[in-house]
C-alpha cells in the first residue's frame, strides 16, 4: 500500500542523503521525495511516498527515527491530510489543438505559463491521482517535456 | 587543563575535549591533515597515544577496549588513506553495536570538493557504517561536536560516530568553551520500558510451563547481567545466549544452555524449538541464530526487549515487544515477576535429556592436536577468567563452545561483520583496558596474517597477550563449507605450502614464540604462556587439518536440519 511520510529534518547539509541512503541501503520503495525549508529556518520538512505492507512501512518509520537528524516521522496515511503535487509540462501546440489544450487546462484548474508558436506550458497543482489523470489526458497532444515536484503534504488543521 | 574561556586552537581544543571525555588511549596514526595535532601531542602527558600500524589496527584495537571496558574506544587517523582504512573496523563496530569515536583529517575547508591531494569524502563514505557523522566546518564548532560525538556513541544502542576535522579547522583559534549538557534533539532513546509491557511481559512467563531467556550482547552493554542472574535463578528460567551475549550468565551454571544458533549447543537449540515463551533480551534474531525464520520458536509466545525499535519486528514477528534498556527491563520484569515460582523441573530434566543425548565432546590422541582441546585447557588453565578475543573461523565457534565464559565482558570477537583481522588488534585494545585478568587471543592462521603488522604495537608498548594460534594450515572454516556443500572442492582454502614458519614471524618482530604439536605440548605451553607477562607471547598450535564444528544448522535451514557429525568420517585426518 501507498504511504505518505511526512518527516521534520535538520536543514543541514547531508541530511537528504542519509534519508535517501537509508532507503537504498536497506531496500525501501521510494516514490518520491521532496523538502523544504519551514517556518524555521533550522527545520526542513520532507515528504516521502513509499510503498509497503504494514511490517516494512512499520520499519520504514522506524528506521527514518533512528537517524539523528530526524526530529519528528509522522505517518500521514491514515490522518486527515492535504496532499498536493505540481505539474509543469510543455506540450505541442498546433492551430487544430489549441482549442481542446485550452479547455482541458481550465477543466483541470491549471494555467498557462508560457506558449510559443509550436509549444504551450502548462501548470497543473493537485493530488498526485489528479496529476496522473492529468498527464494522461494530455497525452495524444504530444507532450515535450514534463516536469513533476513529487507530493508534499501537511496535516488538516484543527477545526 | 585549559580554563573555559581560554582562547585555544582546534588542536588544543581538540585534546581539552578528550580530557573532560576521561579519555586514557588514543589509538592513531598521524598524517599530514593531522601534523598541528601532533605538534600539540607531543606535549601531551595525561593521554596515551598508542601508534598503531595500519589504521585498520586501530579500529579494532579501540573497539576491544571499548568492549573489555564499556567505555567508548578513540581512533585518530589522517585524511585519505588513513581515513579510508579505518572503513572495515568502523562497519566491524557499527554492526556489533560497540562505542567508538573516530576522528578523521580532512583536507582544509577551502580544497574541499577539489579531488585534493589525500581528499576522501570519508563522511560521504561512512554515512552508512556509523550511527551519526560530522564534519566541523568552524573551530567555534569543534567543542560542542566532539561533546555530541561522545554523547550519540555512548547513549542509546552503542555505536561509531566519526568526527571529520579540516585542518583549516584544527589551525584557528577561538576561546574554548565545554558545553556542560548535551541535547539532540532528533535522538532520545527510550530507555524505561512500558510498565504495561512488563506487567505482561511477567504475567505470561509466571505461567510458563517452558520458559527460556534467549540473551544478547544488549545485556552485556547495558551492564545488566546481575539483573539477569537474579531473575533468571529465582525463576529457574534457563538462558541461551548469542555471540556477543556469552557471559553475559555464568557458564557453568546448570541454568546455562551456551550459545544457540548455528554452531550453537543442540541443547540450547532444542530448547529454542520446544520452549512456550522466550524472552528475548538485547538480541536481534539475526540469521546466524534463526536459521529459517518461519521454523524458529514456533511454540513460543515470543517477548522481545531491545533499545532500539529498529530491532523489534524486523526479522521475526514477536507477540510482545518492549523497547527500553536491558537493565531497566530485567530490573521491572524482576519486581513483578510473583515470589511463587511454577515448578519447572520437567522442563529442566527434558533439557538435559537432550543435553544428554548429544553433548559437545571430542577425542584426545597423543600424537595429535585438537583445537577444541588447546580451548578447553585455556579455559580450564584460566578458570573462565580470561578476557578472551577471537579472529573468524571454525576457532570462533569452537571458542564459544569450549571456553567456559564466568562473567561479561570475556568474549571480544567480531559477530555482525565477521572480519578476519579482528583478534590480534582487539586483543591488544582490551589489554590495554583490563591489566587484572588474562588476555587471551584465539585466532587462525588466515586471519592472524590479516593484520599481523599489530604484532610490533604489542611488542612496542609489552602488551602482555596470549596469542593462541590455531594453525590448521587451513582457511578451515571455508574448508568445513566446501567439505559439506561444495563436493569437497578445496578451492583455494589449503595455505599448508605457503604459510610461513609463525615462530620465526614472531620472533623477527621480537615476540617471544613457541611451538605445540600435541596435547602435552600444548598443555606445558599454555602454562608458560599465561605464566609470562613480560610482553605478547605467541604459540603456534599444529592443529590436525580436517577438523569440523559441530553441530551445525546449514545457512537457512531449521533447527531439525542440524548436522551433529561429520557425513562422512573418512575424510577425517
Ligand atoms: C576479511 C574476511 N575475508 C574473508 C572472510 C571469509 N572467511 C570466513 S572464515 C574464513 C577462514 C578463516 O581461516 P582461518 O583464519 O585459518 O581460521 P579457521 O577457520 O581455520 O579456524 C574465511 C576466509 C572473512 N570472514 N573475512
Ligand atoms: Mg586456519
Amino acid at each position: 500500500m501507498k504511504h505518505i511520510i511526512s518527516v521534520l529534518v535538520e536543514n543541514k547539509f547531508g541530511t537528504l542523503s542519509r534519508v535517501a541512503a537509508m532507503f537504498s541501503a536497506r531496500g525501501f520503495n521510494l516514490e518520491s521525495i521532496s523538502i523544504g525549508e519551514t517556518e524555521d529556518t533550522e527545520i526542513s520538512r520532507m515528504t516521502i511516498v513509499t510503498r509497503g505492507d504494514d511490517q516494512i512501512i512499520s520499519q520504514v518509520l522506524k528506521q527514518l527515527n533512528r537517524l539523528v537528524d530526524t526530529i519528528k516521522v509522522t505517518d500521514l496515511t491514515k490522518q486527515p491530510h492535504v496532499e498536493r503535487e505540481l505539474l509543469l509540462m510543455t506540450l505541442k501546440l498546433s492551430r487544430a489543438t489549441q482549442h481542446e489544450i485550452f479547455g482541458l487546462t481550465n477543466v483541470f484548474k491549471g494555467k498557462v505559463v508560457d506558449i510559443k508558436q509550436k509549444s504551450i506550458t502548462i501548470e497543473v497543482i493537485g493530488s498526485p491521482d489528479k496529476i496522473n489523470t492529468t498527464i494522461d489526458i494530455f497525452r495524444p497532444y504530444g507532450i515535450r517535456e514534463l516536469a513533476r515536484s513529487g507530493a508534499v503534504a501537511i496535516h488538516r488543521g484543527e477545526s | 587543563m585549559h580554563a573555559p574561556g581560554q582562547k585555544l586552537n582546534g588542536s588544543e581544543i581538540f585534546f581539552e575535549c578528550l580530557r573532560r571525555e576521561n579519555v586514557e588511549y588514543i589509538f592513531g596514526y598521524p598524517g599530514g591533515a593531522l601534523l598541528k595535532v601532533y605538534e600539540t601531542l607531543y606535549d601531551v602527558r595525561d593521554i596515551r597515544h598508542i601508534l598503531v600500524r595500519h589504521e585498520q589496527g586501530a579500529t579494532h584495537m579501540a573497539e576491544g577496549y571499548a568492549r573489555a571496558t564499556g567505555k567508548p574506544g578513540v581512533v585518530l587517523v589522517t585524511s585519505g588513506p588513513g581515513a579510508t582504512n579505518t572503513v572495515t573496523g568502523i562497519t566491524n563496530a557499527y554492526m556489533d553495536s560497540s562505542p567508538l569515536v573516530v576522528f578523521t583529517g580532512q583536507v582544509p575547508s577551502s580544497l574541499i570538493g577539489n579531488d585534493a591531494f589525500q581528499e576522501a569524502d570519508i563522511v560521504g563514505i561512512t554515512r552508512p557504517i556509523t550511527k551519526h557523522n560530522f564534519l566541523v566546518k568552524d573551530v567555534r564548532e569543534l567543542a560542542s561536536t566532539i561533546r555530541k560525538a561522545f554523547y550519540l556513541a555512548t547513549n542509546g544502542r552503542p555505536g561509531p560516530v566519526l568526527v571529520d576535522m579540516p585542518k583549516d579547522v584544527l589551525n584557528a583559534e577561538c576561546a574554548f568553551e565545554w558545553p556542560e549538557s548535551v541535547d539532540i534533539r532528533g535522538f532520545k532513546p527510550t530507555l524505561k520500558c512500558h510498565q504495561n509491557q512488563v506487567e505482561k511481559a511477567a504475567h505470561r512467563i509466571a505461567k510458563a510451563k517452558k520458559p527460556l531467556f534467549y540473551i544478547g550482547g544488549g545485556v552485556i552493554s547495558s551492564e545488566a547481567t546481575e539483573e539477569l542472574r537474579r531473575l533468571a535463578t529465582e525463576q529457574n528460567i534457563p538462558v541461551t545466549m548469542t555471540l556477543q551475549g556469552l557471559g553475559a550468565f555464568p557458564g557453568d551454571h546448570p541454568l546455562s544452555m551456551g550459545m544457540l544458533g548455528m554452531h550453537g549447543t543442540y541443547w540450547a537449540n532444542q530448547a529454542v524449538n520446544n520452549c512456550d515463551v522466550l524472552i528475548a533480551v538485547g538480541a536481534r534474531f539475526d540469521d546466524r541464530v534463526t536459521g529459517k525464520t518461519d521454523t524458529f520458536a514456533t511454540q513460543a509466545y515470543i517477548i522481545h526487549n531491545d533499545i532500539d525499535p529498529t530491532n523489534v519486528d524486523k526479522n521475526i514477528k514477536v507477540d510482545l515487544p518492549v523497547v527500553g534498556d536491558a537493565k531497566h527491563f530485567l530490573a521491572s520484569l524482576f519486581k513483578e515477576m510473583p515470589k511463587q515460582v511454577e515448578d519447572r523441573s520437567a522442563w529442566l530434566s527434558e533439557i538435559r535429556k537432550w543435553q544428554e543425548e548429544c553433548p559437545l565432546t571430542y577425542t584426545v590422541e597423543n600424537d595429535s592436536l585438537k583445537t577444541e582441546f588447546v580451548i578447553d585447557e585455556v579455559s580450564k588453565q584460566t578458570n573462565g577468567n580470561a578476557v578472551v578475543t577471537t579472529d573468524v573461523g571454525q576457532h570462533q565457534m569452537w571458542t564459544t563452545q569450549y571456553y567456559r565464559f564466568r562473567k561479561p565482558r570475556s568474549i571480544i570477537t567480531s559477530g555482525g561483520l565477521g572480519t578476519m583481522g579482528y583478534g590480534l588488534p582487539a586483543a591488544i585494545g582490551a589489554a590495554f583496558g583490563v591489566t587484572d585478568r588474562p588476555v587471551v587471543l584465539f585466532c587462525g592462521d588466515g586471519g592472524f596474517m590479516m593484520n599481523v603488522q599489530e604484532l610490533v604495537t604489542a611488542v612496542h608498548y609489552k602488551v602482555p597477550v596470549k596469542i593462541f594460534l590455531i594453525n590448521n594450515s587451513f582457511l578451515g572454516m571455508v574448508r568445513q563449507w566446501q567439505e559439506l556443500f561444495h563436493q569437497e572442492k578445496y578451492s583455494f582454502t589449503d595455505l599448508g605450502d605457503s604459510n610461513p614458519d609463525f615462530v620465526k614471524v614472531a620472533e623477527a618482530f621480537g615476540c617471544r614464540a613457541m611451538r605445540a604439536e600435541n596435547p602435552e605440548e600444548a598443555r606445558r605451553a599454555i602454562t608458560d604462556a599465561l605464566a609470562w607477562n613480560e610482553g605478547p607471547v605467541l604459540v603456534d598450535f599444529r592443529v590436525i587439518k580436517k577438523d569440523m564444528v559441530f553441530p551445525m544448522v546449514p545457512a537457512g535451514g531449521s533447527i531439525s536440519d542440524m548436522l551433529l557429525t561429520r557425513l562422512n568420517p573418512k575424510t577425517m585426518v
